[in-house]
């Protein structure tokens, strides 16, 4: 899906009076195209008025569920993995599959991606090898994948770094005079709750305000800080800092994929087309740990998860799919059947990836090298020769 | 040839146009890089030539610097990042040393960050706190991070357009006080001709004790040894240039031929780059030492109030008292 045609108009204050807000008791705000229960709503207005819909094809809309099912499979392959110690961490996605598989297919080729450690959806729209991330979960390298050749920049551990990198990249854009038009090149930041509070992730907003940058910043607020709860990072819904700013903010059902894409798609497009830089505030929910070492329920209770566990956003897409008979059960055992196959043919690669030499971790230091360096590596070298042939 | 006489803040001026116009993927990005020249007058004259496009003026924010700076490399151009004072530096240490040093590395060799940080430090200019500090060490320590420091007008001009063109990410060190310093600088060479970036140079020769310096301190050593020579002893000066590689080929010669060894730094001598510099050269002159290597460096303090700094910073009596205890050990 996504191609050709954007599948998403968006209007400007003017237009769409046959829009009505989404609404979520207490969220006005949010942005919604897909009710938990699987009900469409045609359009949805965000705070500036702008009105969001999405036109797909049944075909499209297959292709969203089929993303985010084996988003999810594979991601809980990989939480497996680390629990029999194949892995030596895991950052679930569990929950906000929606906000990655929506706001990743709204990506268009020339746009650029800079992810967190967590985006392994967005990672899997952009086309890339999902055994990649693994590598570096499992310590055998720290992450291999060209971030120019898929336009994914490497995940990045330092929480809210990755958002100036973004902007820079976005600055570099403007300079190479990639904006202006449809095939204008834009680029997205992601981000967490608790990365509002960095100052890198402030910065980042301010140098895209004044240079108004192509970029979109792409929060996915999943409540929690590891354990932190959202009230720990700001006083104000977090969509609205952008207009502190000088930028555009809105806030959308991080659980709804329709919406994800439409707001995505919208802000992306502003973007490209020189209208600057906007903030998305993806309201969704981190259904499992922080990472594999965590242990959430010493700091959030079962009603709350089970509260998020109705707005589950497959669920939501699957009833939609079988209410407007766009799918049947043969589609949807198809689905679950190709991602079991794509998660063991995963789980096989994992186990077959090999350990590093030891004299590789002097690779890649420098570019052009360093004598320094070339020496230890050869005294290690001779060192490690020490032992052959020895009774070790 | 054109050979001019220029200071060294003009000689670097000079490189950084050479850059800008030599590789259009160059830019130059700080505070007040722009229309004001720079606090030091560094980038004078380079906005009004190549544009805001080319020299931004930035937001200030030091990690925004760094950061936006890593995100443009990533796009292929070859930001010039001025931290206006040494002292400034720190709120970008994060993207310094966990970003643009590793990038490359983490990558596996995907990403290239050919980024210049100019940082002007050191003391001798009766600064205001902050203003006047020597953070080598802490960048000297990190894995994937150059460094250099210019001394001499000539080098200023080389070894700027030489990191520049580099892709490596380069720390590029600036002895502010002899910003004013003037010296003779080969203007139309070929870069390529020029004195290797990592490479160590004798910056005088002699006979009787070694004395290794760089950045600030090279003058200083050279005033010393000129006073040294009056009461008959010869000091080999060395210029160190790089920091990160050391190049200690020429020392270890020189050290083996003298016997004696004294290494001078402005920044506290406390794990600084003389602590190294020492233990590499006990480990290769071992036979050859006639006394340990001792270092005359800043105290191991807060950089002091700007009244008291001519007694912090090494000077010539403090080298040439180092000297003399080689000889008496």
């Amino acid at each position: 899906m996504a191609k050709g045609d954007p599948g998403v108009t968006s209007r400007g204050r003017r237009a769409a009076p046959r829009s009505k807000r989404a609404a979520v008791a207490g969220e006005p705000e949010l942005v919604q195209l897909l009710t938990p229960e699987g009900e469409r709503i045609e359009s949805a207005l965000g705070p500036d008025g702008t009105e969001y819909r999405v036109d797909f094809t049944d075909e499209e809309y297959r292709g969203l569920y089929r993303d985010l099912v084996l988003v999810r499979k594979l991601d809980a392959e990989a939480t497996a993995l680390q629990r029999q110690g194949e892995l030596g961490l895991w950052a679930s996605l569990l929950g906000q599959e929606a906000a990655q598989v929506g706001s990743g297919r709204a990506l268009r080729a020339q746009d650029m991606a800079f992810p967190t450690y967590r985006e392994h959806g967005v990672l899997y729209c952009r086309g890339i090898d999902p055994i990649m991330p693994l590598g570096l979960f499992r310590g055998v390298d720290q992450g291999g994948w060209d971030p120019n050749e898929f336009k994914f920049n490497m995940y990045t551990i330092v929480i809210g770094a990755q958002t100036l990198h973004a902007t820079g990249y976005a600055m570099g854009v403007a300079m190479d005079g990639k904006t202006g038009s449809d095939d204008g090149e834009a680029v997205i930041a992601y981000f967490g709750d608790g990365a509002t509070s960095q100052g890198d992730v402030n910065e980042a907003f301010v140098w895209a305000s004044v240079f108004n940058t192509p970029l979109v910043f792409f929060c996915q607020n999943n409540q929690y800080a590891i354990s932190e709860p959202l009230e720990r990072q700001t006083r104000v819904p977090l969509y609205q800092r952008a207009g502190g700013f000088g930028f555009p903010g809105v806030r959308v059902d991080g659980n709804d994929v329709l919406a994800s894409y439409a707001v995505t798609r919208h802000a992306l497009d502003n973007a490209r087309h020189g209208q600057g830089p906007s903030l998305i505030e993806a309201y969704t929910y981190r259904m499992g740990a922080h990472t594999t070492s965590d242990d959430p329920t010493r700091y959030r209770i079962a009603s709350e998860v089970e509260a998020w566990q109705a707005k589950d956003p497959i669920a939501r897409m699957k009833a939609f799919l079988t209410r407007q008979q766009l799918a049947d059960e043969s589609f949807f055992a198809e689905v679950d059947e190709q991602a079991r196959a794509e998660s063991v043919h995963l789980r096989e690669r994992v186990l077959a990836m090999p350990n590093p030499e030891p004299v590789t971790m002097f690779d890649h230091v420098y570019p052009n090298g360093s004598p320094e360096l070339d020496e230890q590596r050869a005294q290690f070298t001779k060192y490690l020769e020490s032992f052959e042939g020895s009774a070790h | 040839m054109a050979t001019e006489t220029l200071t060294l803040g003009k000689a670097l001026n000079a490189g950084l146009r050479k850059a800008l116009e030599h590789d259009p993927k160059v830019v130059i990005m700080g505070e007040d890089v722009g229309k004001l020249g720079g606090v030091f007058r560094i980038t004078d004259g380079l906005q009004k030539d190549f544009g805001d496009q080319r020299v931004i003026d930035t937001p200030l924010a030091e990690s925004g610097i760094i950061g936006t700076a890593v995100g443009l490399a990533i796009r292929g151009f070859r930001p010039v990042c001025e931290i206006q004072f040494d002292g400034f530096v720190y709120p970008a240490y994060d993207q310094i040393v966990s970003q643009v040093a590793k990038m490359h590395y983490r990558s596996q060799g995907k990403v290239r960050i050919p980024m210049v940080i100019r940082i002007p430090y050191g003391g001798g200019i009766g600064a205001v706190e902050h203003h006047s500090e020597s953070p080598e060490a802490y960048f000297a320590h990190t894995a994937g991070l150059k460094v250099v420091t210019c001394a001499s007008p000539q080098d200023a001009y080389s070894m700027i357009q030489q990191a520049i063109a580099s892709d490596d990410p380069i720390v590029f060190l600036e002895p502010k006080r002899r910003y004013w310093e003037k010296g003779q600088v080969e203007l139309d060479g070929p870069l390529a001709d020029a004195y290797p970036l990592h490479a160590a140079r004798v910056a005088r020769p002699g006979t009787d004790a070694t004395v290794l310096a760089y950045g600030p301190m090279v003058r200083t050593a050279l005033d010393a040894a000129t006073a040294a020579a009056e009461d008959g002893r010869e000091l080999e000066v060395i210029d160190l240039r790089s920091l990160s590689p050391l190049d200690l080929t020429a020392a270890y010669e020189s050290v083996k031929r003298t016997g004696r060894c004294v290494v001078v730094h402005e920044a506290p001598g406390n794990l600084g780059l003389g602590a190294e510099i020492a233990a590499r050269i006990t480990e290769e002159c071992f036979y050859s030492l006639e006394s340990p290597v001792l270092r005359v460096t800043g105290f191991d303090t807060p950089y002091p109030a700007a009244r008291v700094e001519e007694e912090y910073l090494p000077d010539l009596d403090r080298v040439l008292d180092a000297v003399d205890r080689t000889f008496g050990w």
